[in-house]
């Protein structure tokens, strides 16, 4: 963010005026716009965000929205590429996308509760 | 009547669902949508149950206020399925409610969740036959020893049944959620959107849809954009607009081509290149596009904004409105939240002269194009007294918070007014919140 400051004094007059345009810019950005202020916190919280946020990782995340469910299939296919290896753990982090996640049995969310009348008709 | 000025008062009328804060997921509202002459209110939710409500005749004794709201018809419209070869649950959450107009005694509406869109017919039940030769009033069949005389049955009337039937049931059009559906105003077909799809119905018919819009790209790598939202012109039956995650809007004729994806135009606001973020495509993601009842404007709601286009210019939209401009600066929380990817729905009144659009905490903000004037209101218990006049509220944005002010601080996130409908005619609004329906109508003096 900050360029060093101590490296000014070595430059010349040129570089040094504009040098501090471009921190005047810096300083100009975070006061007129809030939005890279914010993107600016949020890569500080979480540098391994990709670049590119409305790329196709975030679109395709979008297009599979919904739990997925426990499938024997998948969850026997998994383990018999990890071998030895765990499988992967439930991501935590905005950079993965869910679909690569091969849900465990210990995953299964709760059964729905039985179909009763909207209470809004009540 | 409908009309939009700076006098208007908004009243308290009525609050529909459970007082308790414990919310079952089932009971969050996922619609709202009057039919075309405000009689009738339907509300749609997660549990894949529909509501609708019915406007009861104005009353002499209290001319001051119109008609309340009162339950006529609840129905299961959809259920929970699982798509096995994904593994996948298909969610029974009512995505859309629209109404067809009304032709005979029967109403008719189009209900769908991500993958189903069905139509319901519900009719009245007011008289029943009577007095058959062969079976009981209770339907057991008489002992024919027993029957010496022959008689007519006749109808008798009897109390007030109303009735919903699944009329067509329109499926597997679908490989991505469906998001928007739309009735064409030649009440003979309908548009239904998914993410990156638009197909064609014929109400008539459920075995075949026409598919008019596919934005899929042969590598799924290159997806740049969805669709968000899909409506028909309210006039004209060839002329459709779609949004997009990207802040576009595509303007449709069905005239040139079977398939639609050439535009005949695209809406769209140019960006200044020094004011982008990681951000910005983000919140200019429109969530939901309306046309005016004249046809000549639409209205694009994005995270932050309600923007009212002039189909005649494509460059910019003629109008701004600001709705929350204050999360601007919240931006990183409500991404890590992920409220910055919540679909607010706009509307508008009757005479296209004010808009209205839901926020967070409750409230939801009302512009006045004419007037150029806006005002926010909440929608909450502690405003519920019958009659009594909603006071507009104010968030500060800056250091000193004035007596009656809210920072943005303290704004609950989690009591979002998603959808919000109005009446086609009068001054009557239905509010979502969560989990309950507020019904406000006019100051009548």
């Amino acid at each position: 963010m900050r360029e060093n400051q101590g490296l000014n004094t070595t430059m010349s007059e040129e570089v040094e005026g504009t040098r501090t345009a471009e921190e005047k810019q810096e300083m100009e950005d975070t006061v007129i716009s809030p939005e890279k202020a914010e993107e600016a916190k949020l890569k500080a919280r979480y540098p391994n965000l990709a670049a590119k946020p409305g790329g196709s990782d975030l679109l395709r995340k979008r297009l599979q929205k919904g739990p997925k469910y426990f499938d024997s299939g998948d969850y026997n296919m998994a383990k018999a590429k990890m071998k030895n290896k765990q499988l992967p753990s439930a991501p935590t982090e905005k950079t993965e996308i869910t679909g690569g996640h091969i849900p465990t049995p210990q995953d299964l969310p709760q059964r729905k509760t039985s179909i009763v009348a909207s209470k809004l008709a009540g | 009547a409908g009309g939009g000025n700076s006098d208007v008062q908004w009243c308290f009328s009525q609050v529909k669902g459970a007082i308790d804060d414990d919310v079952a997921e089932a009971d969050i509202i996922s619609t709202v949508e009057f039919n075309h002459s405000g009689e009738l209110l339907a509300t749609g939710d997660k549990g894949g149950r529909v509501v609708i409500f019915q406007q009861e005749p104005e009353s002499k004794n209290q001319p001051q206020c119109r008609g309340e709201y009162n339950v006529y018809s609840t129905f299961q419209s959809h259920e929970p399925e699982f798509d096995y070869l994904k593994s996948l649950e298909i969610e029974e959450k009512i995505n859309k409610i629209r109404w067809l107009p009304q032709k005979n005694a029967a109403q008719f509406l189009l209900s769908t969740n991500d993958k189903t869109i069905k139509l319901w017919k519900i009719s009245e039940r007011d008289k029943r036959p009577e007095g058959y030769n062969l079976k009981e009033e209770d339907g057991r069949y008489r002992d024919l020893n027993t029957v010496t005389t022959l008689r007519v049955p006749v109808f008798r009337p009897m109390d007030l049944m109303v009735e919903a039937s699944p009329r067509r049931v329109f499926s597997n059009a679908h490989t991505y959620h469906i998001n928007s559906i739309s009735v064409n105003s030649d009440c003979e077909t309908y548009l239904s959107a998914d993410d990156l799809r638009i197909n064609l119905w014929n109400l008539e018919i459920n075995d075949r849809s026409f598919n008019i819009v596919d934005i899929k790209p042969t590598n799924m790598e290159e997806l740049t954009e969805v669709i968000t939202a899909a409506e028909f012109h309210p006039n004209q039956c060839n002329t459709f607009v779609y949004s997009s995650s990207k802040g576009t809007i595509r303007l449709c004729d069905m005239r040139a081509s079977a398939l639609c994806d050439q535009h005949a135009k695209q809406f769209e606001e140019p960006e200044d290149p020094n004011n982008r973020s990681f951000f910005s495509e983000i919140i200019s993601s429109i969530s939901d596009v309306k046309f005016s009842h004249s046809g000549r404007y639409m209205m694009t709601r994005d995270y932050l904004s309600v923007k009212i286009w002039d189909l005649n210019m494509e460059s910019r939209p003629v109008e701004t409105y600001q709705v929350h401009e204050y999360l601007r600066s919240k931006l990183c929380s409500l991404y890590e939240n992920d409220c910055i990817f919540d679909k607010f729905e706009c509307c508008w009144n009757g005479n296209d002269s004010v808009v209205m659009t839901g926020s967070y905490n409750n409230f939801f903000r009302m512009f006045d194009r004419g007037y150029r004037q806006d005002v926010t209101l909440e929608a909450s218990r502690e405003n519920s007294k019958p009659r009594s006049v909603l006071k507009p509220r104010k968030v500060s944005t800056g250091g000193k918070r004035k007596k009656d002010e809210i920072s943005v601080d303290s704004l609950d996130f989690n009591k979002k007014i998603l959808h919000t409908a109005w009446h086609p005619l009068d001054n009557i609004i239905a509010v979502a919140t969560t989990n309950n329906l507020y019904i406000f109508q006019e100051k009548l003096n």
